[in-house]
């Protein structure tokens, strides 16, 4: 059977994006961008603090890191909760004895849950972000505007000072950028089309996207593509260095990775952390800090 | 109806927790588990899941751990006496009915034995109480019965569990599980009854996960673990850690892998004056005779005990 008529129907084929929320702007067509604190890139880590539920729904798909055995997949349970229970304080000692600040994403279930913790990392002056409700919460163009508007104001609920969004699974239906924007969050870790802030359209004003990059992901790299402590760290470093060694022609860029509590935050991962974290924190012309200081710096930049 | 909380433990954070110290003053607990099992041939198929990755017969993964049976455990055995360190052996109690002649070598090791079910092709799913009562009664009565021993742990087969297994094996007086992966130190559970400890057994250097399903080289295996060790080593000067290298000669024991793998024990013996080189049953014992109220009274203080017991959440 063919096609139907309408599937050799372009409407969107014309010049620049088929989505309104952004315009087209490749790299070499635009003026480059100079921080007013001299850095020639920031970069800007993020901390999932994921709750992982023991009945998970399958849909509209199982989260990554979701119970994979038969209930009741304690195995997979308890393997994530020792990042919050443990990892995330290697973590928290890392950082500090670099001199770093993280950008923590909590779900409301781990805010609700787990307060000494989220008192800590308030202590320790870094930022904390809103990461939805729990890992069980996937954000998809399934749910009715009514639904996701609920989720988004559970979320907001528990964490009443967050200004930073990042979705579950980093995943959205079409409208989330609008109802995060709509409940106050400003900044949204979801999208990473840019290797600067990304200005982005929603119907409660512009929400500030910050390139959070999937391939330097711990879950992907370590986890997924099994590759080694030292290629992970390698690679973030590397992708500290090019972005730093690109600023003449390019001016200042920033870029993001996560750290995972129950994965990086393993004893045998600690070294390469560590390499990673006082690299970072070495490096010349590179400014790391937390996602709403990453745009502050470039939004003051281009005014 | 499911939960979406085991509820078998409080929230504790790992900073800042009382100062464990192992007998003689030392900084990490260590303890080596083989897993010592019988995979069936011909299993009767749980609806929850297959036993094998192929339809029965399943000869290739058959008889691999056929091979760790009458090959590996034995060059494992070697190489951990040339380092003085016995085994805990998470045991398919099956296997002796089946090998009579692996119990006799380790009891002549003065080893620990402790349970991992039957078969580690019947899983837990599914059992009822008096089923699993069953398994636990059994693994008591046959060690019993062949060594003299009274096991005092329990890894599920399969790591295969009901909503009752936690709360059975305390009754049971069993001291401690290997069932739960929260945490790099001992700490006390919420069953109904007894005093259940949550003992570091360790999935991430476990070399079933490093071997087959990372796919990891021997060299890297013994990269982490030294890694693993050094970390923990250095943790436990602030409060007292586990390091548990749990072992499936079936895979650390070939040809291949052996000699890479004596590296990271050679590395760990070196450090004797720092660590405890002991069994699961001990380092349980001392933690429930020395810690256990300690511990109970931090969580109540620094972490958050929402109360209940395992599946029966207070409120």
């Amino acid at each position: 059977m063919p096609q139907p008529a309408e599937f050799l129907v372009y409407p969107h084929r014309a010049y620049g994006m088929d989505q309104d929320r952004y315009d087209w702007q490749p790299a070499d067509r635009r003026p480059p961008v100079q921080l007013k604190s001299g850095a020639k890139a920031m970069a800007f880590i993020t901390i999932p603090l994921e709750f992982f539920p023991l009945d998970p729904p399958a849909k509209p798909f199982k989260h990554p890191g979701a119970m994979v055995t038969p209930y009741p997949d304690l195995r997979h349970y308890t393997t994530r909760d020792y990042g919050n229970r443990v990892g995330v304080f290697r973590l928290l000692k890392e950082l500090e004895a670099a001199g770093l600040k993280a950008t923590f994403a909590v779900n409301a279930e781990i805010a609700r849950r787990y307060a000494p913790l989220i008192e800590r990392i308030r202590a320790g002056g870094h930022e904390i972000a809103a990461h939805g409700v729990s890992t069980a919460h996937i954000h998809h163009a399934g749910l009715s505007e009514e639904e996701e508007r609920a989720l988004v104001a559970e979320t907001r609920a528990a964490l009443p000072d967050a200004v930073t969004w990042m979705s579950p699974a980093r995943n959205e239906s079409f409208k989330t950028p609008d109802l995060v924007r709509e409940a106050g969050f400003s900044i949204c870790l979801d999208w990473e089309s840019d290797q600067r802030p990304l200005p982005m359209r929603t119907s409660a004003g512009e929400l500030t996207c910050l390139p959070n990059h999937y391939e330097l992901s711990d879950f992907l790299i370590l986890s997924t593509r099994s590759q080694s402590e030292d290629e992970w760290a390698d690679q973030i470093l590397e992708a500290a260095a090019q972005t730093v060694a690109e600023h003449p022609e390019r001016g200042a860029q920033c870029f993001g990775f996560t750290l995972t509590p129950y994965i990086t935050g393993l004893p045998f991962r600690i070294e390469a952390l560590a390499r990673v974290l006082t690299g970072l924190a070495a490096m010349e012309g590179l400014q790391v800090s937390t996602a709403a200081v990453v745009a502050a710096a470039f939004a003051e930049a281009s005014q | 109806m499911t939960h979406s909380d085991p509820n078998l433990y409080d929230y504790w954070p790992y900073e800042g927790r009382p100062k464990i110290r192992w007998p003689g003053n030392k900084k990490l607990a260590f303890w080596i588990a083989p897993n010592i099992e019988y995979y069936e041939f011909d299993p009767p198929v749980n609806p929850s899941r297959s036993p094998w990755p192929r339809p029965n017969p399943d000869i290739a993964g058959y008889s691999q751990r056929d091979w760790g049976n009458r090959i590996g455990h034995w060059r494992l055995m070697d190489l951990m006496d040339k380092y003085g360190m016995r085994g805990s052996i998470s045991l398919s109690i099956g296997l002796i009915d089946h090998h009579p002649e692996i119990i006799e070598a380790c009891i002549a090791r003065n080893w620990e034995f402790f349970s991992h079910g039957i078969y580690n092709t019947r899983y837990s799913y599914g059992m009822d109480e008096a089923q699993e009562r069953a398994v636990l009664e059994d693994s008591i009565r046959s060690v019993e019965q062949a060594t003299g021993q009274r096991i005092r742990g329990y890894l599920a087969p399969a790591l295969t569990h009901t909503e009752n297994t936690l709360d059975l094996i305390a009754e049971h007086d069993f001291w401690y599980s290997c069932d739960l992966f929260q945490d790099d130190q001992p700490q006390p559970l919420k069953t109904k009854t007894g005093k259940l400890v949550s003992m570091p057994y360790s999935l991430e250097v476990n070399d079933v996960i490093t071997y087959s399903v990372q796919g990891w080289s021997p060299q890297r295996y013994t990269d982490l673990l030294k890694r693993h060790f050094d970390q923990l080593l250095k943790e436990g000067e602030e409060s007292g850690t586990v390091m548990c290298i749990p072992l499936h000669a079936y895979l650390v024991s070939q040809p291949h892998r052996i000699r890479i793998f004596e590296e990271a024990l050679k590395h760990i013996a070196a450090h004797s004056d720092d660590i405890w080189i002991t069994t699961g049953a001990e380092i349980a014992d001392h933690f429930r005779t020395h810690y256990w109220d300690e511990s109970v009274k931090d969580i109540a203080a620094r972490g958050v005990a929402t109360g209940g017991t395992g599946f029966a959440p207070a409120r």
